[in-house]
């Protein structure tokens, strides 16, 4: 008995090219490969050859990812940190001597991670970055050392949650404001575009000036108002800062409540956004700079869902026991009842 | 079951260059990279926890004294994409942890890799971006 073909001469030919551009659209459409996953979505890369469509008008919502991964945002180096270091890869290690000595406040660092150009100190500002003892950048030490606050699980704040572990976040748009949800730390900002303005008073700030307004209240977030320079181009504006508890990132930057940062959000394409940070902080810094320089987003599946990244005081306290408080120098043993489950 | 330290590797000792990540939560400050142990022990506890986990691990070395050694790693949400659970590992399980020591010298280090009973082999690197991993630790 003849074997009967899998397909029918006289069907192939209709068939079998749409099947092939199905299959084609398929494998190379990011957004189609995106839905294809849901609902277990994971994250997507750019791929050599693709090419994203125009980008939307007055649009910046979705899940957005650092294209190049977690290491295309600034992470323990610093803000504006254009270090010499010698990479195996973008974002990967760099190289150091083993026999860096030990210092009464840590270890020595490679002086390939300084900033070829420092920010622009002020003396208040030189003083204040030296109070700050990080684990991360140029003048990191071990954990038993430091006293950076967001390893109490104190808030980061802003800017720092877009300075250091910039990771999945997504951007909500309603006709009146913008909502942007963060992995790290769990956190969201609510930032205005109804037409109102900026607190007058950074250091004493609060919403419009009217009789029923609600008193002035510094904040860990700040203050956000939002404008479209262009159909493209979403430019943020925030002020009214707590005070300088907070680090502008890793290495231990300071920032102060007299602190304004502009965010530039422009869209290049339908897949890829563009985020930029400037500082303007005249008590800490001589004049303004940037400390994000178009970082370089990638539109991810709306199926995809943003982890939790907490930062629990409760279990950090145990970590510390048993493992940071341990690793410094002159660290002491652990000791007493532990009754943390 | 008797536990020793199967082996001990100082690799790369003696080079002049070694990796160090930069983009971990907390910095590489604490560890001396040049060393990678290789330790087999028995589990004393592992702690589910934000932002980071740890094991607790017994080793008896050749002279038959016990020595706790703790390895932290990422948070749990972060290394479920690795294979991990809360359920990993229990009291009294056998494990071989290889990681990467403290500099001061005591018991102390970073995950890089355990071996199971059964076997099964998990890691800490090279899982895709987003997960927070990746290139969060050196490789």
């Amino acid at each position: 008995m003849p074997k009967r073909p899998l397909i029918e001469n006289h069907l192939t030919v209709p068939l079998i090219a749409p099947l092939i551009g199905l299959i084609a659209v398929l494998t190379f459409s990011p957004r189609a490969r995106a839905q294809a996953r849901l609902p277990g979505a994971v994250y997507d890369f750019d791929r050599k050859g693709e090419k994203p469509g125009p980008a939307p008008k007055r649009d910046i919502s979705g899940i957005w990812e650092p294209a190049n991964g977690v290491a295309g945002g600034i992470q323990g180096k610093g803000a504006a940190a254009m270090e010499s270091c010698k990479r195996d890869k973008p974002g990967g290690k760099y190289t150091v001597d083993p026999n860096a000595p030990v210092t009464d406040t840590g270890y020595a660092t490679p002086d390939c991670l300084k900033p070829d150009v420092e920010p622009p100190y002020t003396p208040l500002g030189r003083e204040t970055l030296k109070a700050h003892i990080p684990v991360e950048g140029y003048r990191m030490v071990p954990d038993a050392l430091t006293n950076d606050p967001i390893l109490k699980c104190d808030p980061g704040g802003f800017p720092r949650m877009n300075l250091h572990n910039f990771r999945t976040s997504e951007i909500l748009q309603t006709p009146t404001h913008t909502v942007i949800l963060y992995k790290f730390q769990h956190r969201w900002r609510q930032i205005w575009t109804d037409g109102r303005e900026l607190p007058n008073d950074p250091q004493n700030p609060a919403w419009g000036n009217s009789a029923d307004a609600l008193p002035p209240e510094p904040r860990w977030w700040g203050y956000s108002v939002g404008k479209w320079a262009d159909d493209y181009t979403f430019v943020v504006q925030t002020n009214g800062f707590y005070d300088d508890r907070t680090w502008l990132d890793n290495a231990g930057l300071p920032q102060s409540d007299a602190m304004q940062v502009e965010e530039t959000y422009h869209r290049v394409d339908a897949d890829h956004l563009e985020l930029s940070i400037k500082i303007t902080d005249p008590k800490i810094y001589t004049k303004s700079w940037v400390a994000l320089d178009k970082l370089r987003l990638r539109l991810q599946s709306p199926h995809l869902e943003i982890q939790e990244m907490e930062c629990s005081p409760s279990d950090q306290e145990r970590w510390n026991k048993y493992f940071g408080s341990q690793t410094g120098p002159t660290a002491a043993p652990a000791t007493g009842p532990d009754k943390a489950k | 079951m008797r536990h020793r330290v199967i082996a001990i590797f100082a690799v790369a000792t003696g080079l002049l260059v070694v990796c160090v990540s930069l983009f971990a939560h907390h910095g590489a400050a604490s560890f001396d990279t040049t060393k990678k142990l290789t330790l087999k022990g028995s589990v004393v506890e592992w702690f589910w926890a934000n932002p980071h986990c740890f094991l607790r691990f017994d080793v008896k070395d050749e002279n038959g004294q016990t020595v706790q050694w703790v390895v932290e790693t990422q948070s749990g949400p972060n290394i479920v994409p690795l294979g991990y659970t809360k359920q990993t590992f229990k009291p009294g399980d056998e494990v071989t942890v290889t990681l990467t020591p403290v500099r001061n010298g005591k018991p102390l280090g970073r995950l890089l890799s355990v071996v199971l009973l059964n076997g099964k082999k998990l890691g800490t690197g090279g899982i895709v971006s987003g997960s927070g991993s990746g290139s969060d630790y050196p490789q």
